[in-house]
């Protein structure tokens, strides 16, 4: 393993409670992990295995009740929600399974949106190259409804990554498409992580996480040691790092 | 973000549900409208009995006879106003001008042509008192008066009803087979309700009681105050009982009626030359023109006081209207909500987004009911039974309206945006 200073994200000993009536569940009990820039890293477990709320917590949307999580030098588990809401901005693309696009905006405004969010300027050009980046350069002004379930996957791509986001959290991204084209979803996000983007995907599926360099696996709120993982990258990834490095 | 991008997207979503938007704002949109119709109605009212008024003449007290009563029973005869009195009082420090009157409508005759018509027997200064202007010709003089002279003035529309496009001056017109020289045309006045000043016929009032009537006392007496005398001090009446209007009440009925008048006023004078006791009351009545002027004031009050509840009432529903539609508005985007924060929206741009949105629905709902009330401002008076109704539309009233309705907007949008921006992230991206 490297060594941990080094890290893009860590979090440490995150401990998450609910109160269900009489009952106090524990969401997450004691996860560690740290993900370094540049990975593409898989979390993955049965339903009810706290990897919603892992998702959530290391999604900014969501604080731990104990423990700490630092993203990109910033300790964000003690944040107000203003200060919360402005990390997701800047900090984090979120990627959904149901693609959550606004029905009424067309791609290019889709993909805009954090920009406007975020303040920043020359938003429409950004998304443009975003949306060219995912390979939708020529369909910026089609409605989300005028758009195939992979295209609209790939408009909420763009809006994830327009903002040049420490990392891209992919929840499901291809639980709502057809095996081919969820392929195809993850051919972009490892083109994307050949780029240089760190990428977490949450799923339940093995086969969307055996694309990833490696994985955690969590049961009942713990991650479990050693079930699985890939440190080796695949093929396509060799030759992107080797791009990279040239 | 930027509030044009935002008041663009309210726009979308209102016109994606255009059927929903158009029916919540219908009760701003009936509010307006109807509060610029009725507004525009109102000032139409207001100016009309202004210029009725300007018409009536301005600082005018007119004394009439009236049964005298005796505790309270009313004695048989009435006491009459004569020639004396009006003298009189022409006497008293605060008149600048006195003015007889005798009046009753006859047939008027001008060759084949015959027509009813009010004749008032009066002094030349009835012109200035009543506020008439001779158009052509002239009036009858003090001489002419005194000499019994048989001269008339006719108004404009008593010229139209005989004359007919021919010339009237030095025309003859017969007033009860009497002969009588036109000699004076007035100005018009314009309408004064059921009564048009237009529509007379002036005589002298000598010729008119000796002649024509066969009168010895006055109908009226007309005095026109100095400027600058209180019309209530020189009148020497109590104040009016239940006129209604916002004046002081603290000087009640019993003790007005209780002081004695004034002694340089018309009451104090009459009742003298009357010969009337401290315990009788009047037998004659005076009219104070401010109590007219603030009787109708009290009413266009009232007028507004009542315009404005029902304003009220109907921005209140509208505004209930457009609540509603927003609370729905706001769960049926729970998911669009928990999308927006997920990418760095922030409580107060979910607030703004929804609080834009109720404003420009109920601004636009406030414009639209805006061009409504114009609307039926402009038709109201084309229609035959309105046809006397006069509106005017008052720009600022539409702005102050329009600006209003997206006051109301906000105010009603208020609580479904701040639950909008309340919304948990994860629940709400977790909604179904």
């Amino acid at each position: 393993m490297r060594n941990d200073n080094s890290a893009l994200l860590r979090a440490t000993d995150l401990v998450k409670t609910y109160v269900l009536g009489d009952n106090i569940v524990n969401a997450l009990n004691g996860v560690s992990i740290a993900i370094h820039e540049g990975e593409m890293v898989a979390i993955r477990g049965p339903s009810g295995s706290g990897k919603s709320t892992l998702m959530n917590i290391l999604g900014c949307l969501d604080r731990p009740t104990s423990g700490t999580y630092v993203l990109a030098g910033d300790d964000v588990s003690r944040m107000g929600d203003n200060a919360l809401a402005e990390a997701r901005n800047r900090k984090i693309g979120f990627v959904f399974q149901t693609f959550n696009l606004l029905p009424r905006m067309n791609a290019l405004e889709n993909a805009e949106l954090p920009l406007l969010y975020g303040g920043a300027s020359n938003a429409k050009k950004k998304s443009r190259e975003a949306l060219t980046r995912v390979g939708l350069g020529e369909r910026v002004h089609h409605l989300p409804n005028q758009l195939s379930g992979g295209q609209r996957q790939r408009v909420a791509i763009a809006r994830a990554i327009v903002t040049n986001p420490a990392i891209i959290l992919a929840d499901e991204p291809t639980g709502a498409l057809d095996t081919r084209t969820g392929e195809e979803i993850l051919d972009l996000f490892k083109k994307l992580n050949a780029e240089g983007s760190t990428i977490i995907i949450v799923t339940h599926d093995l086969k969307v996480a055996e694309h990833c360099q490696r994985e955690i696996y969590l049961r009942d709120g713990k991650i479990v040691p050693s079930e699985m993982r890939r440190l080796a990258p695949t093929e396509p990834m060799a030759q992107a790092t080797v791009e990279k490095g040239a | 973000m930027l509030l044009w991008t935002t008041i663009r997207s309210a726009l979308k979503s209102l016109w994606a549900n255009k059927l929903r938007s158009i029916l919540a704002m219908l009760g701003i949109i009936i509010g307006v409208g109807a509060v610029i119709a009725m507004i525009a109605m109102g000032a139409g009212a207001q100016q009309q009995v202004v210029s009725q008024i300007e018409a009536m003449g301005t600082n005018l007290l007119l004394v009439q006879p009236q049964y005298k009563r005796d505790a309270g029973v009313t004695s048989g005869t009435m006491q009459k106003l004569t020639l004396d009195d009006a003298l009189a009082i022409a006497k008293l420090p605060g008149v600048a001008a006195v003015a007889p009157v005798v009046n009753k409508s006859t047939q008027v005759k001008y060759e084949n042509k015959n027509n009813p018509e009010s004749i008032q027997g009066t002094a030349p200064t009835y012109l200035e008192i009543r506020n008439f202007e001779i158009a052509k010709g002239r009036m009858f003089t003090e001489e002419e008066a005194d000499g019994l002279s048989r001269v008339a003035v006719l108004g404009p529309v008593a010229v139209d009803n005989l004359f007919q496009g021919v010339e009237p001056l030095g025309k003859q017109i017969k007033i009860q087979g009497i002969n009588f020289t036109v000699i004076g045309v007035t100005k018009a006045k314009g309408g004064e309700g059921w009564f048009n000043p237009d529509d007379q016929v002036f005589v002298p009032y000598t010729t008119a009681m000796k002649i024509l009537f066969g009168l010895d006392s006055l109908r009226e007496i007309d005095i026109l105050a100095k400027e600058g005398v209180d019309l209530g001090q020189l009148s020497g009446q109590p104040p009016s009982i239940g006129g209604g209007g916002p004046r002081d009440r603290n000087a009640g009925p019993m003790v007005a009626t209780e002081a004695p008048p004034p002694p340089d006023s018309v009451t104090a004078l009459l009742r003298k030359r009357h010969r009337i006791q401290a315990d009788q009351s009047d037998d004659f009545r005076i009219q104070n023109q401010n109590d007219i002027i603030e009787k109708r004031s009290a009413f266009i009050w009232t007028f507004r006081v009542l315009l404005f509840s029902i304003a009220s009432i109907s921005l209140l529903v509208g505004g209930i209207g457009i609540m509603n539609i927003m609370l729905v508005s706001v769960t049926e985007r729970t998911r669009e909500i928990g999308t927006r924060k997920a990418i760095g929206a922030k409580g107060r741009d979910i607030l703004m987004q929804f609080l834009v949105e109720s404003m420009v629905m109920s601004g636009l709902g406030g414009a639209l009911g805006a061009a409504a009330g114009v609307g039926m401002a402009k038709l109201i008076p084309l229609v035959p039974i309105f046809s006397s109704f006069t509106t005017i539309v008052q720009p600022v009233i539409v702005t102050i309206s329009i600006v209003f309705a997206a006051c109301v907007g906000i105010f009603f949008g208020l609580y479904p945006a701040y639950r909008a921006s309340k919304l948990d992230p994860i629940d709400a991206l977790r909604y179904e």
